[in-house]
């Protein structure tokens, strides 16, 4: 008989070694993330994943599945902190969907619907962010950075290279690029790389390609995160 | 229930207008919602000030000057229920782009530098109202009570929006309606 854990109700077999949220994702439960990729390492940093586990708040995408586990996915509490990050990482950085090539494919607006935000409601920092457009086929627009960190782990963990770091803590934290320049053109980042297709927001984006799908018949224009998330990872969890 | 209409005032502030221009694609819409809704001040009917008793103010644009912060306040002041409408009221929108340059390199680059100015200089009459360092979302100045997302948000968004308050239910928009772009 496998072992289990209960989550909103609902009892979800896990293997020893899994995490709650692949245990959950496997049996089709979608818990909100940003920065959680089942290819790569789990980095724990975005929180949007936060779940109750016996009462306590707990990460789904690094905390261990074990037996006896009682877990709060959806609840208002949760989704009400949720969409509170999801506020405030749209006012850290500067989010203007309107004029963003990734409307319509960005995890961050997708996860935004789908908690029911509709607005900042924080005070927006504004800060004058970067832009580097130096590689001929892929840039950077600091300015949509969420720090979630899947690029620094798809360059080491798929692509073999070591591309990207995140420098600085806390407000002062920065996506940092590994040349002498400190530019893309410099770096032995490759069109072709994992590195350059994973950003769940418009921070890294291939160049020439923007447009290709019209707005309006992007991914998440009609589907929900939860449905896209779910095929896409489970997917991946099966192979 | 009476027969009083529901008294409506719109506005744009740091905008464009094309919130304005979607609201009118209500097209036919309209005619059925004039039944229900007299319009008070706004640039569909040029009234210039708002009645003490509207019901609803639909504020589209950003805070960018000061004369901005007095029309938002009068609203504020006469409108039981204020929406915010579009992405730049929410988020500044495309003139809150300019908030990391200082507003002195902004009106430089426009008035003076700026390629292809003629007589350049710094607009300064009285009449002008003066530019904030910063464009603001509308929430930072007044509570807001509702918003409505898009670039601009669809009539239909509109439709919803207004026909659920109409009716008197709790508005809200289904996934489909709900565009950040």
């Amino acid at each position: 008989m496998s072992k289990t854990i209960v989550i909103d109700g609902k009892v979800i077999p896990f293997e020893d070694g899994q995490t709650i949220i692949q245990a959950a994702t496997a049996a089709g439960v979608y818990i909100p993330h940003l920065c959680h990729n089942p290819k790569f390492t789990p980095n724990g940093s975005c929180k949007l994943c936060t779940v109750k586990v016996n009462g306590r708040n707990c990460s789904a995408c690094t905390f261990p599945a074990s037996e006896g586990q009682n877990i709060t996915n959806i609840s208002e509490e949760l989704n009400d902190d949720r969409e509170k990050i999801t506020q405030m990482l749209f006012v850290e950085g500067n989010h203007f969907c309107p004029s963003c090539e990734k409307t319509g494919n960005c995890n961050l607006q997708a996860v935004a619907y789908h908690l029911g935000m509709t607005d900042n409601h924080f005070p927006h920092f504004f800060e004058n962010r970067e832009v580097d457009a130096s590689h001929p086929d892929v840039m950077i627009d600091h300015n949509r950075c969420i720090f979630c960190t899947l690029c620094v782990r798809a360059s080491q963990q798929e692509d073999g290279k070591n591309v990207f770091a995140i420098s600085g803590r806390g407000i002062e934290k920065r996506l940092v690029v590994n040349s002498e320049s400190g530019l893309l053109k410099d770096s032995d980042l490759d069109v072709n790389d994992c590195a350059a297709h994973i950003c769940p927001t418009g921070a890294i984006l291939i160049k020439r390609t923007g447009y290709n799908v019209p707005i309006g018949q992007r991914i998440f224009d009609h589907a929900h995160i939860d449905t896209v998330a779910l095929a896409a990872e489970g997917a991946s969890h099966d192979e | 229930m009476t027969n009083k209409k529901v008294k409506v005032a719109t506005t744009s502030l740091a905008g464009c207008f094309g919130c304005h221009m979607s609201f009118l694609d209500l097209d036919e819409r309209l005619v059925e919602l004039v039944e229900h809704v007299q319009f008070d001040r706004s640039p569909l009917t040029d009234i210039e000030h708002c009645s003490t008793d509207c019901d609803i103010g639909l504020i589209e644009g950003g805070v960018c000057n000061s004369e901005n912060v007095h029309t938002l306040r009068e609203f504020r002041k006469n409108c039981k229920i204020l929406v915010a409408v579009g992405a730049c009221a929410i988020n500044g929108g495309l003139p809150a782009m300019r908030n990391h340059i200082s507003l002195e390199d902004c009106l430089n680059e426009a008035y003076r530098d700026g390629l292809g100015v003629e007589n350049a200089q710094i607009p300064s009459d009285v009449e002008l109202p003066l530019l904030l360092d910063k464009v603001h979302p509308i929430h930072e100045v007044v509570k807001i009570d509702y918003f409505l997302p898009g670039c601009p948000p669809s009539a239909d968004v509109f439709w919803k929006f207004l026909t659920d308050l109409l009716a008197g239910r709790e508005p809200s928009l289904p996934y489909e309606l709900v565009h950040f772009d």
